[in-house]
Formats: structure tokens, C-alpha cells, sequence
């Protein structure tokens, strides 16, 4: 069998020193996905360092009204939290349609950011691929890519993040923390994964060897009224084909705060600003929701097979827009 | 004998191995331990057509644990060209590494054996096979028709009654349409798995399959065997819908424990069962229907084409299934293939009715819709006193009574016909209804029913339980047969010693095994006088029903069944929800109840699986299958199954000794119609392409 080694870390500093300098070193959190990619040999790491017993396990309010996630904080504890949802639902409400109950209670947030895509060709490792193996091709481009990417992809690659978690931390602005030998760190998760361009398989700005210690939500008073849908092609146990994540405050009918960020459709979670910015100010009706949808998705680059998403991203931010305005009026 | 005791079959009784099941006690094929156990791990071809060039045997060789690399060049020599026990040629893909050819993506190429299952499987995906390899293809399609040609199967390839032409020019009614089915695939819970070992002279084989006297003649016929000297046992199966006869599992470990004289297992994973399993082929039906005004079909036209592999036939009859359903003065059918790059396709359940059903009860929805009919009143305008085609009596059809019924407790009476007009929120609902029939058969089977000593029997019968609960209602029918209670009944299975008997397949197993128990228990129980000593070895009686059954009439035998659906359908997202469904069937006597429920409820799920999620997609530049595993194939998972019932009417078989008609089938056969059926009613739309994604939902202009 193909053997590796496994320590257990009990400090941050202990397990980022564990890493150091060894490439084929991973963290193991829940290793709800990355277990799963050495089965099928996509994963072939020589070391695991787990971090689950780290003391990164707490959901803590920052002093200015914000939530601070330890990384290890498992995905039913996060969709559990009373603040959580009471401060931000659509989180809760994310996690919630990921997944299935055995799998949230091992599932870390730390590791829902970093979870890879469920490209089929990805997962294959008889098949090419430029994520997998840079410069074997993206054979998604002509063959089957009827759940792959319709924003920010390259010719090189058109694989989408499968999280719905990240989906509702794009939305509200979550910064990521960090650490490394050389100390701590921090990343907006607007920067935290990388363009694809020609590089698909570098996907995020994390320096090498750092450890995710927590996310931050900022405090967001526009997340009390938040939502987040999310379609699939089964009720459970699958992942987005679109999803969204949604906030709206109106005031007098008019758009005063929103946030939307799109799941399924991109290589990240895709925060929508352009729909944003379209919105700002506006009557909060569906004729306006519509054509924030559709200032979004001008840049979108459909391939032969995936164009429906356009049309179910343009009909979800309508629909969820639209019940979380007829909310606010109640 | 003690006083006689009736009434066991038609009670619910849970599984006689529940508890041995529940607690980890059954033990399944890959679980059964062997001194001296070797693991052999299959290696697959990465090209879909060619030659393989060369095997790089030597540095696997000398990797830790490894015992053996079987391939084209050193692997026993098989004969595959003989009749097995079912009439047919075995498939050639069995014939495992008998030549260089490569016939499609994941063919088997090699076989590493070594003393762990973990060192197998690292040098079988260290193993280095270089191809040559040539041009494949494996797009299947309606246009594949012109290279296509008909083959008789179980049913004969086209059978022709009237002028066609001529009744649908004087139809008021046409409905002109196609409709198609991808890749769909069996995955049972257990994969595949065989231990052989070589055991005083016999060959041994622990397997999961679908009848183990098929199993041990075909490696018999393979190997050139006296079929005496193998045994094969398969005690407890984790699922099988088809899947589970020869394949390329048992072959290999075969071959294995032959070259190393030690035992051998042999287990497939997830992702190669994608190759070597088999599926049930993509289908592209056409059906054309004539009708006077007022519904009455003048003509019945179903094409069906399915594709095979470049090395055997396989028939998915998907047309053959409108023989018996519907009269018209013109009658047409035919099942045609066309050969690719692909493995071979197999039976899945309900082979030909469950894609044919699919095509022909959305056509006759079209139909009603057509005419401004109700759909059930279109079906009994249409029932036909003898067999449409063959002209032969119905040995009982109650097909109106299943429909009777189910409209009564779905509340069908109060169905407004107009499609797109209901709203819950954001969803459209719809309801819809369909028509299923499965043949109904028995094969010759023997069967031993020994009174012991103590006042217990054993029942030897070679039957299969493959989840369906066979060893139970066996159980329930031999203690009827008797006339004793349940608990003095001990029923031997799965275990070709045990002698001839049906497999666990054309809903036809459960009938042929309790028709020879009953034989063989009724004559036992006569023979046996009142308070007589039983000597020690017991007094044993022997039934075979070879005779019996070849005595039957010729007559149209099926079940038959009425399938109701309401669903939902988001328009804005495509998303479709089943919110309930009913079956209603009339499938002969019902032996246990508790089980046959879980049967046809398990058959609609499937269903609804069929006609929303089941979809393998072959990847055109591989030619293999994408997302080969259950991430990637979706079966319909618990969120997706509403509040869902099976009932039954009164349809004992009058010419079987038990009344049995069998229920593994039919539970599949109509439920994806009708859940398109009522897709229709939600949206105004139809859809003939299967399954009904969220995407084709959302682009569907009109039709779709």
C-alpha cells in the first residue's frame, strides 16, 4: 500500500513547524475530501499533520460586532451557533445545504475553504488535467461540463468551487487568518483564491506551509436578512448546479444595503459586485433585480452544454431578492 | 404430524436472516475468511480501442507482497464459445485475457495478485501496459439508426401485424414522437466479489451473484470442467438488478488460484463496475400511435434502438414490451442495436419494460392529451381481450382494477386535465399516471425438503436471495406446504450443490423455487404418517418442475400495474420534486407482504431515480464513463423520496400451484412515465428525453 506518515499537532506553532519545508505534507482536518483524493490517488501526500486538536475550535464575537470562526470549528457547530444564525442565517443556512449530517460534524470550516473541485476529470487520474497535472489539457472544455464554470474561467481550465460555505463568506466580506514560521497572516476572501488563467492548480494566495487559524466576519447589519438557495439536481447529497447567497436591506422601497455572491458558477465563490453597485439606490423590484442580475452575468463565457446557468443565476437573484424585499415590507 | 398450520404465506414476516444481517453476523462474499487468502486486483485498459503493445511486468513483480501478474501472454487459456444455461453465448468480455485486443475504455488487461488487498492494488496502478492504440467511438444517438439491426433476444427483434401506413392515414389522432434514455447503471450496495480456491480436486467459489448453478456452468464450460467439480456459494448478496452472473471477477480469481494453487479473491471497485459490471444501454425510441376521435388506437408503432459492444449482442427490448399492452388492427415493434466501442450493456431491471414503458405511456399520456381524454379512461378504451399481438388468452389481467383503485386512493377523480394551472409558491404541481406490465414465468427447479428427527424440516433449493427476501417467502411457502409454523422451517440456499433451480432474475425466481418447495413439501407431508418415527437421517422428498411447467398452456402471463405521481416543478430553477406516488399492481398471490412492499416501493424509487437523477455520461474522447462513481452518478438519495406506497389487488395465478406471478420487476416498470406524465401536467411540458434535469427544464421551449 502506499504508506504515509500522520502526526497530530496539538499548538499552532507545533503543526506549522510539522509542515515546514515538506511539499508533500498536508493538513488533515476532517479529511472529508482530501481522504477521499488519496483513495482515488489524486492526493498522494507522504505526511498528514491533523490539526483537529487544535485549539481553534471556538466561535467568538469580535469587539466591533463580528464573529470570529476558529478553522476548526466543524460545520454542524458553525451552522448550529445562535449568533451565527442570528447575525448572518444565510451561513448557517449554506452549511446546512452541504453535505450530509455525518459528513458536517467532521467537515472544518478551515478545510471547506480549501476542498477541491468535483471536476470529474479532476477526480480521474487516468484522465488529463491542468489542475491535476499542469499542462495535460482541460479535456471539461469539449467533453462533459454541464456543472462547470461560466465566470472567470480560462482555457486552461473551467472547474468550479464546490463550496457552499465559502459562498455566504464571500458575501460578507470574511477575511482569512493565517500562520506561518514567519508569523501570522491575513487574506480577504476576495483575494484568497487566485485567477485561474494559466495556473489552475495554484488556487490560493495562501503562502506555502500556512495553516487557516480562523475566519472573520465583519460586522454586517444588511446579514439579519440574508438568505442563501441553492439548486441542485437531487434534494440532498449533491452539490450545487447555482447557488446564491443574498442580503437586502430596503429602506422606503429603495435598495439601501445588498450583498449576492454565487456559488457553482466560477472557480471561487463569485461575489457578485457588479449586480451590487447596479442595485445600490435602486427600487428594490424585479424588473431592477433582473437587470443587476444581467450586469453580472455580461462577462459570463457559457461552453456548449452549460449555458442554463445563466438563466438560473439570473432567476435566482430575482427570486431570492424578491422574497427577501416582500420580507422586509411585512 | 403434529395439526396443520396455514396461512403463513400472505403474513407479513421479517427477514428469517434480519438479525444476522443487522448485527454483522451474514457474512457477505469479499468478508468470508481463507487460510492462505491471495488478493488479486484488476488492471483496466486507458484506451476505449486497440492492441495492448506491451506489459511491464518485471518492476511490479519486485514490488513488496506481489505473486503474480496474469495477462494475455501467461493466464490460463478459457473456451468461451458454448450455450450456457440461460440459451445464450456468453458474452466474450468473460474470456479474460485471452488475446492483445482492447474493445473498450477499461478493459480488463491484467491481474496482479498479491498478499494483501493494499499491495494488489499499488501494483496495479504501478503496472505500466502500453497500447496501440486506434480511432474508438461510442456516440450513441437516434442517428445511429441507419447502421443499425435487428436481433431476436428472449423476444423475437421485430414482429409485424397490419398495414401501418394504412391505419395511421385513416388515425383522426396521430402522436409522431421520440424519446430517449441514457446509460443508467445497476450498482447494487455490495460490488462484485469472488474467493476461488482449488479444494480436493473441486474448484471452490465464494461468490455475490444471481444464481450460483449459471455461475458454476459458466466457469465449467470456461475452464473445461466437469460441472461436478465446481461448487459454487453465494449465501448472502448485497443487490444484484441484473448485474451479478459472470463476469470478470470470478473469472480472474479462477485463474489466479489455478497458477498459484492457493485462494484467490477478487473484488471490483465502484469505479470499475462502470466497465466491467455491465448497464443498461442508452435507448432511442420512437413511437407512433393512430387514433380514432374518441382514443381507439388503429395503429401501435414502437422502434427501439440500443447500442452494444464491438464483441456481443445485447438486446435491450425495449419495444417488445408494447406486445401485450395495447390492441390495434396495426401493430408494430422492433428492437434494433448498433455496435460500439463500449462494454457490453446487460439486464437491469426490468430489461426492455422499463425504457419501453418509459416511451410508449408518455405516448399514450400524448394521446390523451391529444384527444381531450383522461388518461385512465384512454387506457380502458384500449384494453384488449386477448393478447394484442399474439392473439393469445391472458392468463389473468387486471390492469382496470389496478387503475380503478389507485385513482379511488390518489384522489384522480378530482384532477383538473389542464396542464401549467397549479401553484404552491414557487413550485407548479402536476400529477400523472402511468400503466406497468412485467412477464410473468417460472423455470424448472428441483428443490429437497427433509423431515428431520426433531420434528424440523430443511429445505435444500437453489435459490438466490439477493436482498429480495427470497429465503423468507421460500420459508413462509414451505411451512404452508407442510402445514407447520415458520419457526420448524430451515431453508439452504445459494449454493450450487444444491442442485438446478432459476435464478434470481425475470421476476421469475421466487415462482419457480416455491413451485418446486410446495411439490416437494406437499408430497413430503403426505408421505409422513401421523406420529411415525423419523429416522435419524431424516426422510428427505425430491421435486423437480421441469415437467409441470413444460406442461403449461400458452398463454399471455404478466403482472401488471397502475403508477400515480404528483410533482413539483420550480420553473425559475428546473428543479422537479416527487411529492407522492402509488402503485397499485396486480402481481399474483403476494407471499409476504412486508417484503414484496419493499420490493415494488424499491422499484418506484428507482423510478423516479430514472426519470430525474440516472444518467451516466460517456465521455466522446475516452470513451469511457465521467464521474464513474456514486458523486458522480446520482441515484435518488432520501430527500428525494416523498411519501410513497405500493398496495396490490386480488390476482392469484390460477395456473400456479401458490398463485405466484412474481413482483421484482414491475415496481420500475411505468414509474418514470408517470412521473414525466405529471412534469407535463405541472408545466406543459413535455419531456422525452430522460433524465428531466434542472437544466433541460429551464431551456425547455415547449417541448423538450
Amino acid at each position: 500500500m502506499r504508506e504515509f506518515g500522520y502526526q497530530r499537532a496539538y499548538d499552532v506553532s507545533g503543526a506549522v513547524a510539522l509542515l515546514e519545508g515538506d511539499g508533500e505534507a498536508r493538513f488533515l482536518g476532517g479529511g472529508t475530501n482530501l481522504v477521499d483524493l488519496m483513495k482515488t490517488g489524486v492526493e498522494r501526500p507522504a505526511l498528514l499533520v491533523d490539526v483537529r486538536e487544535l485549539p481553534l475550535d471556538r466561535i467568538e464575537p469580535t469587539g466591533d460586532g463580528g464573529l470570529r470562526i476558529g478553522a476548526t470549528v466543524t460545520n454542524s457547530d458553525l451552522a448550529a451557533h445562535s449568533e451565527v444564525r442570528r447575525r448572518y442565517p444565510a451561513l448557517a443556512q449554506a452549511v446546512l445545504a452541504g453535505a450530509s449530517g455525518q459528513l458536517r460534524n467532521m467537515a472544518t470550516v478551515g478545510g471547506n475553504l480549501l476542498q477541491r473541485t468535483r471536476c470529474g476529470y479532476f477526480a480521474d487520474v487516468t484522465s488529463a488535467c491542468n489542475k491535476r497535472n499542469p499542462g495535460s489539457g482541460c479535456p471539461a472544455l469539449t467533453g462533459e461540463h454541464h456543472n462547470h464554470a461560466i465566470l472567470g474561467a480560462s482555457g486552461h481550465c473551467v472547474a468550479t468551487h464546490p463550496s457552499d460555505m465559502g459562498v455566504a463568506l464571500a458575501a460578507f466580506d470574511a477575511v482569512v487568518s493565517y500562520e506561518t514560521a514567519d508569523g501570522p497572516g491575513e487574506l480577504p476572501l476576495a483575494d484568497f483564491y487566485l485567477p485561474v488563467g494559466e495556473t489552475p492548480h495554484l488556487e490560493t494566495a495562501l503562502p506555502p506551509g500556512a495553516l487557516i487559524t480562523a475566519v472573520t466576519l465583519p460586522p454586517a447589519p444588511v446579514a439579519a436578512r440574508s438568505r442563501y438557495r441553492k439548486v441542485r439536481e437531487r434534494a440532498s447529497y449533491a452539490f450545487a448546479i447555482g447557488s446564491i447567497a443574498a442580503a437586502l436591506d430596503v429602506q422606503d422601497g429603495l435598495v439601501q444595503d445588498v450583498r449576492l455572491a454565487f456559488g457553482a458558477v466560477a472557480s471561487r465563490p463569485w461575489r457578485a459586485r457588479a449586480a451590487e453597485r447596479a442595485l445600490i439606490g435602486a427600487r428594490a423590484d424585479a424588473e431592477n433585480f433582473a437587470a443587476a442580475a444581467d450586469a453580472e452575468l455580461a462577462d459570463a463565457k457559457p461552453l456548449p452544454h452549460n449555458g442554463y446557468k445563466v438563466t438560473l443565476m439570473r432567476n435566482l437573484v430575482v427570486a431570492v431578492l424578491s422574497e427577501l424585499a416582500e420580507e422586509a415590507t411585512r | 404430524m403434529t395439526t396443520a398450520t396455514r396461512g403463513s404465506v400472505g403474513t407479513s414476516h421479517t427477514r428469517v436472516e434480519g438479525r444476522d444481517k443487522v448485527t454483522g453476523a451474514a457474512r457477505y462474499a469479499a468478508e468470508i475468511p481463507f487460510a492462505e487468502l491471495a488478493h488479486g486486483w484488476l488492471v483496466l485498459s486507458t484506451v476505449a480501442r486497440g492492441r495492448i503493445r506491451a506489459v511491464d511486468t518485471e518492476p511490479v513483480l519486485a514490488m513488496p507482497g506481489v505473486l503474480t501478474v496474469l495477462h494475455h501472454h501467461n493466464a490460463p487459456r478459457v473456451d468461451s464459445d458454448y450455450v450456457g444455461l440461460l440459451g445464450a453465448r456468453p458474452d466474450p468480455t468473460v474470456a479474460l485475457f485471452q488475446h492483445d485486443r482492447v474493445a473498450h475504455m477499461g478493459w480488463p488487461v491484467a491481474l496482479v495478485v498479491a498478499e494483501t488487498s493494499e499491495q494488489a492494488r499499488e501494483a496495479a496502478e504501478a503496472l505500466v501496459v502500453t497500447y496501440d492504440d486506434e480511432p474508438h467511438d461510442v456516440a450513441f444517438s437516434a442517428e445511429r439508426q441507419t447502421e443499425a439491426y435487428p436481433v431476436d433476444s428472449h423476444a423475437p427483434a421485430v414482429v409485424e401485424k397490419g398495414d401501418l401506413d394504412a391505419q395511421l392515414g385513416s388515425s383522426a389522432v396521430v402522436v409522431d414522437a421520440e424519446y430517449t434514455t441514457p446509460e443508467e447503471y445497476h450498482n447494487p450496495m455490495e460490488p462484485h466479489a469472488a474467493t476461488a480456491l482449488w479444494e480436493g480436486g473441486r474448484l471452490e467459489v465464494v461468490d455475490s451473484n444471481q444464481g450460483t448453478i449459471w455461475v458454476a456452468g459458466e466457469l465449467a464450460n470456461l475452464f473445461s470442467l466437469d460441472p461436478a467439480s465446481v461448487r459454487v456459494r453465494s449465501e448472502h448478496v448485497g443487490g444484484g438488478f441484473g448485474s451479478k452472473g459472470v463476469r470478470a471477477h470470478q473469472v480472474a480469481a479462477v485463474m489466479a488460484a489455478t497458477v498459484l494453487q492457493r485462494p484467490v479473491r477478487v473484488v471490483m471497485t465502484r469505479r470499475q463496475m462502470f466497465s466491467l459490471a455491465g448497464y443498461r444501454s442508452p435507448t432511442a425510441q420512437r413511437v407512433r400511435l393512430g387514433a380514432d376521435a374518441d382514443g381507439r388506437l388503429r395503429a401501435l408503432e414502437h422502434q427501439s434502438l440500443n447500442m452494444t459492444s464491438s464483441v456481443h449482442e445485447f438486446v435491450e427490448p425495449s419495444a417488445a414490451a408494447s406486445r401485450s399492452m395495447y390492441g390495434a388492427d396495426a401493430h408494430h415493434t422492433a428492437s434494433r442495436i448498433v455496435r460500439l466501442d463500449v462494454p457490453t450493456p446487460t439486464w437491469m431491471r426490468a430489461p426492455g419494460e422499463a425504457p419501453g414503458s418509459f416511451a410508449l405511456e408518455s405516448a399514450l399520456d400524448e394521446l390523451a392529451e391529444q384527444c381531450g381524454i383522461d388518461p385512465i379512461e384512454l387506457r380502458v378504451r384500449n384494453e384488449p381481450e386477448r393478447g394484442p399481438v399474439s392473439g393469445l388468452p391472458f392468463s389473468s389481467r387486471n390492469l382496470i382494477a389496478c387503475f380503478r383503485e389507485g385513482a379511488r386512493r390518489f384522489g384522480w377523480a378530482d384532477r383538473d386535465p389542464r396542464p401549467g394551472v397549479r401553484r404552491d409558491g414557487r413550485w407548479l404541481l402536476g400529477t400523472g399516471t402511468a400503466a406497468a406490465s412485467f412477464p410473468s414465468g417460472a423455470m424448472p427447479s428441483t428443490a429437497a425438503v427433509t423431515a428431520e428427527a426433531d420434528g424440523t424440516f430443511t429445505v435444500g433449493v437453489n435459490a438466490a436471495d439477493i436482498g429480495t427476501g427470497a429465503r423468507t417467502a421460500l420459508t413462509l411457502v414451505a411451512a404452508d406446504a407442510l402445514g407447520v409454523p415458520t419457526d420448524r422451517v430451515r431453508v439452504r440456499l445459494g449454493d450450487s450443490d444444491l442442485g438446478p433451480a432459476m435464478i434470481a432474475g425475470g421476476s421469475m425466481g421466487t415462482r419457480s423455487w416455491a413451485w418446486a418447495v410446495t411439490t416437494a413439501a406437499e408430497e413430503l407431508r403426505q408421505s409422513l404418517a401421523p406420529g411415525a418415527d423419523i429416522p435419524p437421517e431424516g426422510i428427505t422428498v425430491r421435486s423437480n418442475t421441469a415437467e409441470a411447467i413444460g406442461a403449461l398452456a400458452q398463454k399471455e402471463r404478466h403482472s401488471f400495474g397502475a403508477q400515480f405521481a404528483e410533482v413539483a416543478v420550480d420553473p425559475a430553477t428546473g428543479e422537479v420534486r416527487v411529492r407522492r406516488m402509488l402503485g397499485i399492481f396486480a402481481a399474483g398471490r403476494i407471499v409476504n407482504p412486508l417484503t414484496a412492499r419493499n420490493q415494488l416501493v424499491g422499484g418506484m424509487i428507482w423510478g423516479i431515480s430514472m426519470a430525474l437523477h440516472e444518467e451516466a455520461v460517456r465521455d466522446r474522447a475516452t470513451g469511457g464513463v465521467y464521474g464513474a462513481d456514486l458523486a458522480g452518478y446520482h441515484v435518488a438519495a432520501h430527500a428525494d423520496i416523498p411519501h410513497i406506497e405500493a398496495d396490490w389487488v386480488d390476482d392469484p395465478d390460477p395456473d400456479d400451484p401458490v398463485g405466484i406471478k412474481g413482483i421484482g420487476e414491475i415496481g420500475i416498470v411505468g414509474a418514470a412515465a408517470a412521473v414525466v406524465n405529471a412534469v407535463w401536467h405541472a408545466t406543459g411540458v413535455r419531456h422525452r428525453h430522460l433524465p428531466i434535469r434542472p437544466d433541460r427544464v429551464l431551456m425547455a421551449d415547449g417541448d423538450a
